[in-house]
């Protein structure tokens, strides 16, 4: 039976071949955008490398301002406020702080280098598992010293001194100063903003002074608890603390509350586009998420209803055969949606390889440098059951319909 | 075989009211070959739609193999078509995209049958018809005449009763004509199937056991 049901169903995709390719095209494309969409958001908030503790981790990134009026400030932490308040937690382990990234141009026989320069501490070689292609992280010694000493990336390395040269001991030049490298690492996504750069220094070495006692600057922390288990626990301490930092006398005049989130790297983004200095954001993201799906999958499902319903008034006649011949009304049904199921499985087929082939273009396109996009197989699964569900839905009204015709005009149409 | 009982047809729509046919009772022996005769419009094909449960009366009642039908669901009128009939229609109405060995195998899809029997069967059933070198052929590469024929093959392969033909010979020369109406007879003859006809042509209806004629929806003979 199912046999020939495929039969069929390849019959009449082979016969109207435009129509075929639109369905085809729809279901394919749809999942093919679902899935780059999915595997850039899993690279955007769950970076594998090296942020490889994430689920015990939090960030801090933001520090707002709010008064009863309505007005809003906000922007980065400060050194000070990040190890005077975050650093007194009980919960954390470690905590590394880093700074936004600065650009920084050097030349190199004429030609022109781009160098996103990140400050931090030395908790951030023990939180990230950043891989070490030569030599090792700068001490903490290093930091306290103010030694003018520099972790570099492979692709910087590459830029400035050449391909698979030893670097260690040499000295890299940026705004004029010179800078000695104690290692090299592995590059990092751009998208991963916390954990990338091309030239990482102590933050000691900065040109802002970190002991600057205002609670805004350009850094973030990131805050490791012990265990997973204690994440919720530490989430809550530094909840709490924050509501007992008084505001700064400079801010009290227009503001009356100050907020500062411990988010999970995930939150970070959300509370980013969706969010608020109250609101993660999360329930929203997820709302936005699956009306987008919802909708963006519709589009297909209500045109292959549409050419579904068209294909009924050319099968007419084998439906009244097929009546005539002892085919009740519910194997029709399940015939139909079963040749329905086969082709948006078949535009699912279509849509993994077209991923894939995206995908790998967008990896070694370099438009964002040393991204590496891969198909989740959760995503893959879940996109195939939404293939099916969306299969079932388009299949079902075309196929109830087409069951009702009554076999003598189903015969006559002919 | 069949029983028709005062049956009545009556086609309703928002002003009008035709009546398609008027008070027919007929009654059609096991292993008879009756024709249907009558100008065009007078009832003849509702009358066979009707026997063969594809139509339904407006009034009247209904006996196939002694059995009543007018309380059947759909799902056992479906049942009771696959056992107890097969069809052959003017213009074939044969599946294009399925081969023809699918073409004659789809009785046997709504019934329990293994993929096997269904093959053994329908190619059987195409060797009655002369067409066993045509199995694989699709339905479009044929002829009028083949095409019959392998609509008859697949009336045939499910081993029915009772078969109802819609004007067999009405598409193809009186050559071609004459070979369908021999196959019929000889599927009368030889296996004893009983054999309902609605057709135009006087020469193919004397063949049969008995005719009958029809105008404006009431029996005149």
């Amino acid at each position: 039976m199912l046999k020939n049901y495929f039969k069929i169903a390849i019959a009449v995709l082979r016969r109207r071949k435009f129509f075929t390719f639109i369905s085809l095209f729809g279901i394919s494309l749809t999942l093919t955008v679902l899935m780059v969409l999915a595997a850039f958001i899993e690279k955007v908030t769950n970076p594998v490398y090296p942020g490889d503790k994430n689920s015990r981790s939090l960030y801090i990134k933001r520090l707002t301002y709010t008064s009863k009026k309505g007005w809003i400030n906000s922007g980065g932490s400060s050194f000070y406020f990040l190890t005077h308040y975050a650093g007194s937690l009980k919960t954390r382990v470690k905590m590394a702080i880093v700074s936004s990234n600065t650009s920084s141009n050097a030349y190199v026989n004429n030609k022109k280098i781009v160098i996103d320069m990140k400050y931090t501490n030395a908790d951030l070689w023990n939180i990230a598992n950043y891989q070490f292609i030569e030599g090792k992280p700068f001490t903490p010694d290093q930091i306290n010293k103010a030694d003018r000493v520099a972790v570099i990336s492979e692709r910087t390395r590459n830029e400035y001194f050449g391909d698979a040269v030893t670097v260690v001991g040499k000295y890299i030049e940026a705004d004029n100063i010179s800078y000695r490298i104690t290692g090299v690492i592995k590059n990092v996504p751009e998208i991963e903003e916390v954990f990338y750069a091309n030239m990482f220094l102590p933050y000691t070495v900065a040109k802002s002074d970190y002991r600057n006692k205002d609670f805004w600057g350009d850094y973030s922390a990131i805050l490791l608890a012990p265990s997973e288990q204690l994440v919720t626990k530490m989430h809550t301490e530094y909840e709490q603390m924050v509501t007992r930092i008084p505001i700064p006398d400079n801010m009290k005049k227009d503001f009356d509350t100050l907020h500062s989130d411990a988010d999970t790297y995930f939150e970070t983004f959300t509370r980013g586009f969706f969010g608020n200095a109250d609101n993660a954001g999360y329930a929203r993201f997820l709302l936005f998420m699956s009306l987008f799906v919802l909708l963006f999958m519709l589009l297909p499902t209500v045109n292959l209803v549409n050419v579904n319903i068209t294909r009924i008034m050319e099968r007419s006649s084998e439906i009244g055969v097929r009546k005539a011949f002892g085919a009740s009304s519910k194997t029709l049904v399940y015939q139909f949606i079963t040749e329905n199921i086969i082709l948006t499985i078949l535009g699912g087929i279509i849509g993994v390889i077209l991923t894939i082939i995206i995908l790998q273009v967008i990896n070694s396109s370099g438009f964002i440098p040393d991204l590496d996009l891969t198909i989740n197989p959760v995503v893959l699964l879940y996109s195939l059951l939404a293939c099916l569900f969306f299969g079932l839905l388009s299949g079902v009204y075309p196929a109830w319909r087409m069951s009702r015709l009554n076999v003598v005009t189903a015969l006559k149409a002919q | 075989m069949i029983r028709l009982q005062n049956i009545e047809k009556v086609y309703r729509t928002d002003t009008i009211e035709t009546l398609a046919l008027n008070s027919i009772s007929l009654d059609v022996a096991k292993g008879e070959f009756l024709s249907i005769m009558g100008p065009s419009g007078c009832g003849k094909s509702t009358l066979l739609n009707i026997m063969g449960l594809l139509d339904t009366p407006s009034k009247g009642d209904i006996r196939i193999s002694d059995q009543k039908t007018d309380h059947l669901s759909d799902k056992q009128l479906a049942q009771f078509r696959n056992q107890k009939l097969g069809f052959i229609f003017q213009s074939y109405h044969l599946i294009n995209d399925l081969q023809v060995l699918d073409n004659v195998e789809l009785p046997l899809l709504y019934r329990n049958t293994t993929a096997k029997e269904r093959k053994e069967l329908a190619t059987e059933a195409l060797a009655k018809v002369g067409l066993s070198n045509r199995i694989k052929h699709f339905p479009t590469q044929l002829s009028g005449g083949q095409r019959q024929r392998v609509a008859i093959a697949r009336a045939i392969v499910g081993r029915p009763e009772i078969i109802l033909a819609d004007e067999p010979t009405g598409n193809l020369d009186s050559a071609m004509g004459n070979e369908i109406m021999d196959i019929l007879i000889n599927l009368n003859r030889n296996e004893g199937t009983t054999i309902v006809m609605v057709t135009h042509d006087e020469n193919m209806a004397h063949k049969t056991h008995r005719l009958v004629r029809l105008f404006d929806g009431s029996q005149v003979q």
